[in-house]
């Protein structure tokens, strides 16, 4: 450079001090456009209404038959709820062997849901109706023998064939690896479920 | 004295960089080193850049910042009579720093202008209009056009009632063209008033093909610039006078050099846009202006009906004139007269440093005109206001169609052989 | 209906509010207050002076816009919930004191009155007010909030100074009081050496006392227009106080790539 006429390396210039202030300019630039990113990427985040609609959903439990399954809908996914008869609360024991998370320590469920009958009480049983392998919709077999002759009643994935029991818990051999996901949800009244909030506060 | 083109430069690069790795591998599949090479460091600009030369920088700044924040507005905004006012305040309200993207825009929009219009201002101060940059220059132009035309387009998705009423009277302007007006009118709106369609067909206009169009032409700015060099405060052509090694003399690479100086500009830039966005993102209702925080009303327009600032002055003489099809004309005149600066200027110098009184006066009284009209067309349509707008108009007109005359009779200056320049 | 704020000088601020306004009031205060002039002849420059940044104002505000104004006025972009967040105001008391009977606290503010009743009773539906200060100023809806006068003429029986001929009812003169306007003559040179005379508005005079004085209504108003104030922008406080940060951030980065600038120029003679 120093031939050119234009330009000249001249006495003062000191290269280190100029390596150290452009990389200094270049970090603060940097800083700066991580920091512009952020709105950007935080706008993205579900806005006020979309959290607004996440509110918690109430049902009332006393049109549930028992026996049967309702499906409420909480944050845009379909919530299983099932009324479970005595009968099936007892066809969720006996096989633990086959699955694959019996005591549901890989699976997500608030902790009062982390019990062989991943509920608050036997009798009700609610459930994120997702399958946790890729997401399909698990269809209701609650009738002993319904898909094989040993079946304890549960759900059947129609998509990629996984197998879960009355509580929700995945069969060995299935493509799901973990149980279905369990809402926070809470009793604030007798027969009233709440889906989304219990006593340590609304979902985040 | 050959002009050397930008090929002809990249054949003779070393190619000492390209050694190893995965920057050799690249350049083997693409022309990085020699894309940097001709457009930055083997790009030479003049030395003496003074501050008027950082606003074509600052205006690329400007127009990433509008991609960026529009994409992202774009992802909320629901055009549509029904919802365009709405979406724009959940934006504002309900979306996490939706408020933060969309002043962003709004006053990204009107610094497009202030950084256009101090671009298009350097160019009369030092004739960088003039041969050889008369291609440079209406491109430029073009670009402008675009831009105003993105503006407006995009002044209406707000759907405010300011947005609606300046639809109103821009989309009739095309009314008062002979034979074909009313049908036109029609075509544009695709409805018998300003509707649905209308906004669509803006909100399709101002998010995909515009931007395309602006894309393009900047490009082929930028494009014709590389071929031409950039003119400088003393209007002399670098390229006139080479070292030994065939550089301009009085030129310097690009970068770093231009490119650490913008970094100053764009910083400076970038103070002053936080201070409007985060202060005062109305600007005094200059940039979003208070009837736009009602929605549109086909039954009642706004006390005061102006456009926004950057159209004012056109604005002013379109009302000065006291006939539609003339007001229309002038408009069009008014705007286009830019093009025809490199023919009309006929001084032997480029820049105002070497140009006598009479040039100097006559740019003078044009910033008098063109802010002067700014500031009367923000203003109510009263008898005084629409007298003084026509005396500014004809001062505006007489800066271009004068030019041949007064340009000769200009005592001008002696022209240095090599360009000024002070190191501090 | 009642707030009870969470921030415990809520109480003081109160005080202190009222006692700057009171001793502020010289210009600002209707100027029968003072005891000086005509009260209300100067009622084109008055001006809110209120301040988004004073909290207890801006809540003393949501209470009397949720007990005299919502029920015409929606605020249909605001959410109850926002609102408590924004005001500091804790769940509970937002929904023991605010919410309407039946709403949930995500819901719109929207107004108890259909607009299709509304439009038959005033003729014209009430506008939602959540950008009314955006689009009016604030000095202005305070003009019109303080320069309801007594018009038998007119089917409500009251008339505006701001807004002559309002559809608006002078709803708050329970708490005001009663003003009538008084006018006087003034005559101008008509056309021919005739003379024209016309009606201008001199003052006000105040006919019937509200429960309020004229300095607490005066603080009802100010407060009134101030919650609409930051409705219209409830991120206006955020992005003042971001805004600092940013720009100082900024003027860093510029002062950084000043000193490269000059660096690097030095190599240039």
């Amino acid at each position: 450079m120093a031939d050119h006429a234009g330009v000249a390396g001249g006495d003062e210039v000191d290269l280190d001090r100029r390596k150290f202030l452009t990389r200094a300019t270049i970090a603060t630039g940097a800083v700066g456009a991580v920091f512009a990113a952020v709105p950007f990427i935080e706008s993205w985040n579900p806005s006020e209404r979309a959290r607004a609609l996440g509110a918690p959903v109430s049902f009332d439990l006393s049109k549930l038959d028992p026996g049967q399954m309702a499906i409420p809908v909480w944050r845009r996914q379909p919530i299983y709820v099932v009324r479970r008869t005595p009968d099936m609360v007892a066809r969720i024991s006996g096989h633990d062997g086959d699955l694959k998370d019996p005591e549901s320590n890989d699976s997500e469920q608030p902790p009062y849901a982390k019990n062989n009958q991943r509920s608050r009480s036997a009798e009700y049983l609610v459930l994120i109706g997702i399958c946790t392998h890729l997401g399909c919709l698990p269809k209701q077999h609650f009738a002993a023998g319904d898909l094989y002759p040993s079946w304890p009643g549960g759900f059947h994935c129609p998509c990629h064939g996984s197998r879960f029991d009355l509580a929700g818990r995945v069969f060995d051999g299935s493509p799901a690896s973990v149980n279905l996901r369990v809402p926070p949800y809470s009793y604030p009244k007798e027969l009233l479920l709440l889906i989304g909030a219990d006593e340590r506060g609304v979902a985040t | 004295m050959t002009l050397k083109t930008a090929t002809g430069s990249a054949a003779a690069l070393p190619k000492t960089k390209a050694g190893k790795g995965l920057w050799a591998w690249l350049n083997k599949r693409m022309p990085i080193q020699e894309f940097i090479a001709e457009q930055l460091t083997g790009y030479y600009a003049p030395k003496n850049f003074n501050i008027w030369y950082f606003f074509g920088s600052l205006a690329l700044v400007v127009l990433v910042l509008q991609l960026v924040t529009g994409i992202f507005l774009t992802m909320f905004y629901k055009p549509g009579e029904a919802t365009a006012f709405d979406s724009v305040q959940f934006i504002m309200r309900e979306v996490d720093w939706g408020w933060l993207i969309r002043y962003l825009h709004s006053t990204g929009a009107s610094f497009f202008f202030i950084v256009v219009y101090l671009h298009m201002f350097r160019a009369l101060l030092y004739g960088s209009y003039r041969a050889p940059r008369e291609l440079l220059w209406l491109i430029g132009m073009a670009v402008y056009l675009a831009l105003m035309a993105e503006a407006f387009m995009g002044y209406v998705l707000p759907w405010g009632n300011m947005s609606f009423w300046g639809a109103q009277v821009i989309i009739n302007l095309f009314g008062t063209i002979p034979g074909i007006g009313p049908e036109l009118v029609l075509w544009i709106r695709g409805d018998y008033g300003i509707a649905d369609a209308t906004l669509n067909r803006f909100f399709s206009l101002h998010v995909a093909a515009m931007p395309l169009v602006l894309l393009l032409l900047v490009m082929l700015h930028l494009v014709a610039l590389r071929r031409t060099g950039s003119n400088n405060p003393d209007g002399i052509e670098i390229k006139a006078k080479l070292g030994a090694d065939g550089k301009p003399l009085d030129g310097i690479p690009f970068h770093p050099y231009y490119t650490v100086k913008d970094f100053v500009g764009i910083g400076v830039m970038l103070v002053v846009l936080a201070l409007v966005v985060f202060f005062e993102p109305t600007f005094g209702g200059l940039f979003l202006e208070s009837p736009n925080f009602e929605p549109a009303n086909p039954v009642s327009t706004p006390a005061d009906i102006t456009p926004v600032w950057y159209f004012t002055p056109y604005y002013a003489m379109l009302r000065a004139v006291p006939d539609q099809r003339l007001g229309a004309l002038l408009l069009l005149l008014a705007v286009l007269s830019f093009l025809f600066l490199p023919w009309l200027d006929r001084s032997p110098v480029k820049s105002m440093r070497y140009r006598g009184w009479i040039s100097r006066t006559a740019l003078a009284i044009f910033v008098v005109a063109f802010v002067g009209l700014g500031y009367l067309g923000l203003q109510p349509a009263l008898p005084v206001y629409v007298m003084s707008a026509r005396v500014l108009a004809v001062l505006y007109f007489a800066f271009f169609y004068l030019m041949p005359i007064y340009t000769r009779l200009d005592p001008v200056k002696p022209v240095p052989e090599r360009v000024v320049y002070h190191a501090h | 209906m009642r707030i009870e704020v969470d921030c415990p000088s809520g109480r003081w601020l109160l005080a202190a509010a009222l006692a700057a306004v009171v001793a502020c009031a010289p210009g600002r205060l209707p100027a029968a207050e003072q005891g000086e002039g005509k009260f209300g002849a100067d009622w084109d420059s008055w001006q809110a002076n209120t301040s988004v940044s004073d909290l207890a104002s801006v809540q003393r505000g949501a209470r009397n816009y949720t007990s005299y104004c919502l029920g015409c006025h929606s605020l249909k972009y605001e959410r109850w919930s926002r609102l408590g967040a924004d005001l500091r105001i804790p769940p509970e008391l937002l929904e023991q004191d605010l919410l309407p009977p039946g709403a949930k606290a995500t819901d719109y503010i929207e107004s108890a009155m259909p607009p299709a009743d509304a439009e038959t009773w005033f003729g014209k539906a009430p506008p939602d007010l959540s950008l009314m200060v955006r689009a009016r100023g604030k000095d202005y809806i305070y003009q019109l909030l303080t320069t309801f006068y007594v018009d038998p003429t007119r089917q409500t029986g009251a008339n505006n100074l701001r807004l002559p001929a309002i559809a608006m009812p002078d709803v708050l003169s329970e708490l005001g009081g009663l003003k009538a306007a008084v006018y006087r003559t003034e005559s101008h040179p008509g056309p021919g050496g005739s003379s024209i005379s016309e009606q201008v508005f001199d003052h006000f005079e105040q006919l019937v006392p509200g429960r309020m004085s004229l300095a607490e209504y005066d603080g009802f108003v100010r407060d009134t227009v101030n919650f609409l104030d930051y409705v219209s922008e409830p991120t206006q406080l955020e992005r003042r106080s971001l805004g600092l940060w940013v720009v100082l951030f900024l003027l860093v980065f510029t002062w950084l790539a000043w000193l490269v600038k000059r660096e690097y120029w030095k190599d240039i003679h």
